[in-house]
């Protein structure tokens, strides 16, 4: 037993935990753990410029390392200031612990406690709830460890996702005898995530698979979260199927492959879309059926039996009724399946889905049709690809610029591209920059932006900069909000309101303000030679690239409608 | 369409503070309907146990169990099989006796009922009454007929039959 104070207790706890890095910003409430972080050695700080910068460096920490990341705040504005960052480590499912100062839960100045609306107060736990995985809040010094312990792995496990720890003042800075525990020692009994699948499903789903003619894989974030991509790579050769990916999981599969047909869904890649159409058996991993991947489900992968594998019981029959529901880890359940799948396969399959595959990806995929020299995104994004080696981490901002992100720029590897997904949160992808080079910094990180977009978290230059933490921000500008234009324009018989950005900032100057570089390129040769000096930078690059302002992001679905309805010329 | 059911729910859960807010919670952001929560107590001192009785369709009914049991701090979730449960719910009545005749009346019914008559009044009777709700259901029907003043309602508790029971695994 030793006599500690409760915010050393928290950290302790944080190292104990094998935490290196926090992105944060201090306040009132949260000083007392900030005290201790003061010349501690083995957690780096990392101060962002606003909390919702922190929370999103910790999922881009995260999702690139498949660690967990951490961010903190203060009280009140500080706290909520990270909830649109968990939010989106929610819907995203990435693992994630943000940790909040709150007012005293006692003390001497009872106006100055929770529940009195005292100075900064705000019911975080509250707020929290229908976006956290869980929240704590602990009320005595000797519950701290345990908390953290059972948050590391609660957010960790499982179908991943954000944890929340609200610490009250006081329980930072009184002291107590405690022991420091095991953390191996888990005080959650209401929770425990199923890994291994139940093999008469597995049975039945080999069957399935066996017999099919036209095989499809439908690999989700899940995969990529369950770190199983050569599990899939295995089960896509066994079965020869082509592997469509939902938005976040791309990467998942390598793009590049004869047998990837890139992203389904609304902005997807028409070859998916058409080919899932035409599967007689889809085995869809790791995936929630989001409404953005699947269209109108009426007419969604109509022709297939269809297999669901997702770790999260819930999932299974909540957005669509399938086959085959099984509960389970994506690479165990991958590898179960692929072993029995195996045995029950007819040694001679002679099937023409190969050669159909290859031809509706001659005729349909947007890369394998014709390449512009213009400065337009499908150009500067098929150029990016070349310009960066495969393990480079890429993110997105939201709108245009991650659509044609999903459609131009192949992922080759898990965990390499980046983007809000669920939530859809504009401003995302510059801090998530930030993170994941924070997690691999031998490695060119990149943050395809665009000009609204970046305009929500640029002051995470400040960061960058003050931190050393040199990315490069690659800002399709079009001085519109170019998605919602885009549905303007094509849904709303071009009555344009509140999408033009007039005057955006010169992107340049605004990088040189923060001490950035920035450069403004006019052609392919120009944005050829920016990427190949921002790579060998030591600093932040904003590379400002003055795009059309009414170029389209196509072929779409629109609402309503099913990926058969996919419209557009590309 | 399919058709809306009345199921009961037995849900084990951490007897911490939150608790209670993390299930409404869930309720209003998944757009489930309860119709009745109780919540007390269970055989350990440690844990609460929950009787929410929800409506929908079968696929919502299936929905709110497996979100339930996502919640760390919940520790089991159960659907009562229908018909083989037992389930009782206590109204407490104040109703109006204008008359010495509708007192009598009222204090016959209570006995059919065997409620029983807990505070008195010169012109109102406040009845405890506990049954299955359909019981409090018919005996309420017959109160209005003089008026009811107030009336609260603890919403169903309820215990799966005999040997079946929702406890935790020890």
């Amino acid at each position: 037993m030793t006599k500690m104070s409760g915010a050393k207790v928290l950290i302790e706890s944080l190292e104990q935990q094998n935490v290196e890095v926090i992105f944060g910003i201090l306040g009132g409430a949260i000083l007392p753990v900030y005290d201790v972080l003061c010349g501690n050695e083995k957690i780096r700080h990392i101060l962002a410029r606003h909390e919702q910068g922190a929370a999103h460096a910790a999922e881009g920490y995260a999702r690139a390392s498949g660690r967990v990341g951490v961010c903190m705040a203060t009280s009140g504005p500080g706290a909520t200031n990270l909830v649109t960052g968990i939010a989106n480590a929610y819907l995203d499912s990435s693992p994630i612990i943000a940790i909040t100062g709150q007012v005293p839960s006692t003390g001497v100045n009872s106006s100055y406690m929770i529940g009195k609306d005292a100075f900064q107060e705000a019911d975080i736990i509250g707020i929290t709830t229908p976006i956290t995985k869980h929240n704590y809040q602990p009320r005595a010094i000797a519950e701290i460890q345990p908390m953290v312990n059972a948050a590391f792995y609660i957010a960790s496990s499982g179908r991943q996702g954000p944890v929340l720890i609200d610490m009250p003042k006081n329980i930072q800075s009184d002291t107590a005898e405690v022991e420091m525990g095991l953390t191996e020692k888990i005080e959650a009994r209401g929770y425990k995530p199923a890994m291994t699948p139940d093999l008469t499903k597995i049975g039945k789903a080999a069957d399935l698979l066996a017999e099919a003619v036209y095989p499809m894989i439908l690999a989700g974030g899940g995969v990529i979260s369950a770190n199983a991509s050569d599990e899939l790579m295995q089960m896509s050769d066994l079965l020869t199927a082509p592997v469509a990916t939902t938005f976040m999981g791309k990467g998942a599969f390598p793009e590049g492959h004869p047998l990837s047909v890139g992203c389904i869904g609304m902005h997807g890649n028409p070859a998916a879309n058409r080919l899932i159409g035409e599967a007689d058996v889809l085995l869809a991993v790791g995936t929630r059926f989001s409404d953005r991947a699947t269209a109108n489900l009426d007419t969604f992968a109509p022709n297939a039996k269809k297999i669901h594998v997702d770790i999260d019981a819930a999932e299974l029959g909540k957005n669509i009724e399938v086959d085959v529901p099984i509960v389970g880890d994506a690479k165990i359940s991958l590898k179960l399946l692929h072993a029995t799948t195996m045995k029950k396969l007819p040694s001679m399959k002679i099937s023409m889905w190969s050669k159909r595959i290859k031809e509706t990806k001659e005729q349909l995929s947007p890369l394998l049709k014709d390449r512009p020299k213009d400065l337009v995104p499908k150009a500067l994004l098929v150029e990016l690809r070349k310009l960066l080696p495969a393990d480079a981490i890429v993110t997105t901002e939201v709108g245009q610029n991650q659509m044609w992100s999903a459609l131009y720029f192949q992922a080759l590897k898990p965990r390499t591209f980046i983007s809000s997904g669920g939530l859809g949160t504009m401003g995302f992808g510059f801090p998530a920059a930030i993170g994941a080079k924070v997690a691999c910094p031998d490695r060119p990180v990149v943050d395809i932006a665009g000009d609204g977009s970046f305009l929500m978290t640029e002051q995470e230059l400040a960061c960058s900069v003050a931190e050393k933490i040199p990315v490069i921000v690659i800002v399709l500008n079009n001085s519109v909000l170019g998605m919602v234009a885009q549905w303007q324009r094509m849904l709303y018989n071009r009555r344009y309101m509140a999408v033009n950005l007039g005057k955006t900032p010169d992107f340049v100057k605004l990088a040189e303000a923060y001490g950035a570089q920035g450069v403004r390129v006019n052609s392919i040769e120009d944005f050829q030679k920016a990427v190949k000096t921002a790579l060998t930078s030591n600093v932040t690059t904003v590379i400002d690239v003055p795009i059309g302002s009414e170029q389209d992001v196509v072929p779409f679905v629109p609402p309503g409608c099913g990926l058969p309805q996919q419209r557009g010329d590309y | 369409m399919e058709t809306d059911q009345t199921k009961v729910i037995s849900v084990l859960v951490e007897n911490k503070p939150g608790v209670l807010h993390g299930v409404a919670n869930l309720f209003r952001r998944r757009n489930f309907n309860i119709e009745s929560i109780t919540v007390g107590q269970s055989e350990n001192s440690d844990t609460s146990r929950m009787t929410i009785t929800v409506k929908g369709d079968e696929k919502t009914l299936e929905q709110v169990v497996k979100q339930l049991a996502k919640l760390i701090d919940v520790l089991k979730v159960e659907e009562l099989e229908p018909g083989h449960f037992v389930m009782r719910e206590l109204a407490l009545i104040k109703v109006n006796v204008p008359t010495t005749k509708d007192r009598s009346d009222i204090i016959n019914c209570v006995e059919v009922f065997r409620g029983r008559i807990i505070d008195v009044s010169t012109d109102s009777l406040t009845v405890e009454i506990t049954g299955t709700p359909d019981k409090l259901d018919a005996f309420l029907k017959l109160m209005h007929t003089t008026g009811v003043i107030e009336l609260a309602r603890t919403g169903i508790t309820a215990l799966a039959r005999g040997a079946k029971t929702v406890r935790i695994d020890e």
